[in-house]
């Protein structure tokens, strides 16, 4: 399962990692946390997408990785729109015979995603906004 | 050919879209880029700008014409 939504639903995600031949589920759930490189104060984070692009990267991602490890199930959601603090914008989940491969392949998926997938988040503050990663 | 925006590319250009100009050759990425670090100095101090054509990232010798579609991706900040 491999898609942008407006609201995650960790349920949705679980259950679509159930396999009869996995006896390992790794998932990440990527949150808003309210600080940011030692600065406090982050309000809100507003997620944008190059929509048709990031889903076919995140495929490309999601073959790489079944090339590397044997991942019975996998999930990738990524939200996109405003979230607030302690909202889940992105969960990561792979099954797997044995939970090795499944950490190393969650892991893997999340890491790649943050390098490669065309996704964008503004930091609100109390005063002003920030594109993240934009300036060096 | 009109390009599309993202994230602080959008704010830096005013606009989700930059058309470029029937008169303007942009033969590929290097080119296109050439052209709008010129009309828009801010995209040149970005940490990082790659383009998009069709739905993939491009290197600067990938040819452009008037059938592909072409976006800016600056650096991407998901997760």
């Amino acid at each position: 399962m491999i898609k942008l939504v407006t609201t995650i639903d960790i349920n949705e995600a679980y259950s679509a990692l159930h396999h009869p031949e996995a006896g390992g589920l790794a998932l990440f759930i990527g949150t808003v946390r309210n600080h940011t490189s030692g600065k406090s104060g982050v309000t809100q984070l507003d997620f944008e997408g190059y929509e048709p692009m990031a889903v076919r990267e995140m495929e490309a991602l999601a073959q790489k990785a079944q090339s590397k490890w044997p991942i019975k199930k996998l999930v990738m959601i990524h939200a996109l729109g405003s979230k607030k603090v302690g909202d889940p914008v992105v969960i990561i989940g792979t099954a797997t015979a044995h939970r090795k491969d499944a950490f190393e392949s969650c892991e893997f998926l999340i890491d790649e995603l943050k390098k490669s997938v065309p996704i964008w988040k503004k930091e609100h503050f109390e005063d002003h906004t920030v594109w993240v990663n934009s300036h060096p | 050919m009109e390009i599309k925006l993202f994230g602080i590319t959008k704010d830096i250009v005013g606009s989700d879209t930059v058309p470029v100009p029937e008169n303007i050759q942009v033969l590929n990425v290097k080119e296109l880029k050439a052209w709008l670090y010129q009309q828009y100095p801010g995209l040149a101090k970005l940490s990082a700008l790659a383009v998009a054509v069709n739905h993939a990232y491009a290197v600067d010798s990938t040819a452009l014409d008037s059938t592909t579609e072409v976006a800016l991706i600056p650096p991407v900040s998901g997760g």
